[in-house]
């Protein structure tokens, strides 16, 4: 069987040589993305395959021994926690520091500025956040909410994405009335055109310091290093600060 | 425009072929025994063979996930066999979806098997035919609508599968990222044009799958 795979998989990979399998934290959804495709066109022989899903999930997946070459958490302590472990090698390194926003559609009638009042607001029905147990976006989240004192009172109102795209996703289809997500997510282009966003002081939450490392298995690509460098590189430093990443080192 | 890989397309249809081939395979002994048994056992095992249709895929993901992983019993071994997990492989979906459609393959199987009259069989017996001969001679001629039955059933069952997969594959391309997974992402994505053509796929597949199930059991029920 497993000679039979090889074979009919071999079709695809012929095409490409050196493939670097990335798990990302999904507030990197279009950052990366964009960084991913301009890496490519700079080196066609490699192939970046993004798997999005919550740090979290990425966290336990790594542990688990999944096949990924880089793993980028939207929080720094996952990256520790691995590098510690032995499943990450090198240094955990952060690549952009992420901010929240509340987030709702162009045609609600609620104003995300008038947060944290708005949620209050008998027209919300659902709001969405990303479960904080393993979204650090919906840990910074749950912070700010609890900083305005409005976390108890809004409770029940909660419907948890499992991560922060699927966040995004469940408010910008109209499923949820309004939400907390990443500024990453509402500055890209589907989002903008729907969307109004009001961003949530930094000072409300821990700051989410974001970080990487190239796994156990990424040792063995050897293109995985080129990647990795990549993303310390201006043209990927501009595309993080296109979608509100603020850089490490560059805080103001 | 919509971002359509047909690589999740492709592996949906290798991941229904293979699970249909090994149904196949596993169910025809197993609901025979299943359909002619006396014992209070057969009792239990059909019950456990129809259990993954009312499970919930989670409650099988985890439990799958645990014997799959390198720790896990399955997974240990084909580990120390293979050097590679179950887990975030193709192999590991298939085995997860082979035991997700059992019941679609067992279920017609065993009905079919229990609906083959009995004097035939014995008429085949007295006439020299060995068990295996009657079999595949007798028995299965006479029940091909059961056996189209089971194996559309599967097939179909398996191209919709999401949550076994998800649980147990961890949504790899080109290993474990089947069209449902890919719906999956592209909703995540607020990527609606693709989620539409995979989900629209995914739709007319499964038609078709019940269309040709109606024509089958019209064509051969009387």
């Amino acid at each position: 069987m497993r000679t039979l795979l090889f074979l009919l998989l071999g079709l695809f990979s012929l095409a490409h040589a050196e493939l670097i399998r990335v798990f990302a934290a999904s507030d990197l959804q279009f950052a990366l993305r964009e960084i991913a495709s301009l890496y490519m066109k700079k080196y066609p022989e490699d192939k970046v395959e993004l798997v999005l899903g919550s740090s979290g999930k990425g966290y336990a997946q790594v542990r688990a021994g999944a096949p990924f070459h880089i793993y980028f958490s939207a929080n720094m302590k996952y990256v520790e926690e691995l590098y510690k472990e032995g499943h990450i090698i090198t240094k955990p390194k952060p690549y952009a520091i992420g901010r929240i926003v509340v987030w709702t559609r162009k045609d609600s009638p609620l104003d995300p500025s008038k947060f944290p009042e708005v949620l209050l607001d008998p027209k919300v029905r659902r709001i969405a956040i990303a479960n904080w147990e393993h979204a650090p976006y919906g840990q910074a989240a749950k912070e700010a909410l609890e900083a305005y004192g409005v976390f108890d009172r809004v409770r029940n109102k909660f419907v948890l994405g499992e991560n922060i795209s699927q966040t995004a996703s469940f408010v910008y289809s109209g499923a949820a009335d309004i939400g907390i997500i990443a500024l990453s997510l509402a500055l890209a282009p589907e989002l903008q055109a729907k969307g109004k966003y009001w961003l949530i002081p930094e000072d409300k939450h821990e700051r989410l310091e974001q970080g990487y490392g190239i796994t156990k298995e990424g040792g063995k690509v050897k293109n995985a290093r080129r990647f990795y460098d990549f993303i310390g590189s201006p043209e990927a430093r501009r595309i993080f600060v296109k979608y509100g990443f603020v850089l490490p080192g560059e805080e103001r | 425009m919509a971002d359509i890989n047909p690589v999740p397309i492709w592996l949906t249809v290798k991941l229904s072929i293979w699970t249909t081939i090994l149904l196949l395979i596993i169910g025809v002994p197993l609901s025979y025994y299943l359909a002619y048994t006396k014992s209070k056992l057969g009792l239990v095992i059909e019950a456990l063979a129809t259990l993954p249709l009312v499970l919930p895929p989670t409650v099988l993901g985890f439990y799958l996930l645990l014997l799959l992983s390198k720790n896990g019993i399955i997974g240990s071994v084909w580990y120390r066999l293979f050097d590679y997990q179950l887990v975030f492989h193709f192999e590991g979906i298939v085995i997860a979806s082979v035991i997700y459609s059992l019941p679609m393959m067992v279920h017609p199987l065993t009905s079919g098997f229990r609906s083959v009259p009995r004097n035939i069989i014995e008429a085949s017996w007295t006439l020299g035919k060995s068990k295996i001969e009657t079999l595949f001679r007798v028995i299965l001629p006479n029940m091909k609508a059961s056996v189209l039955t089971g194996i559309v059933l599967s097939f179909a069952h398996t191209i919709g599968e999401f949550g076994v997969v998800l649980m147990v594959g961890g949504n790899i391309e080109g290993q474990t990222r089947v069209v449902s997974i890919a719906i999956y992402d592209a909703v995540e994505a607020i990527d609606y044009k693709t989620a539409h053509v995979y989900a629209g796929l995914l739709f007319v597949a499964s038609f078709i799958s019940l269309a040709m199930l109606y024509a089958i059991n019209r064509r051969w029920s009387l």
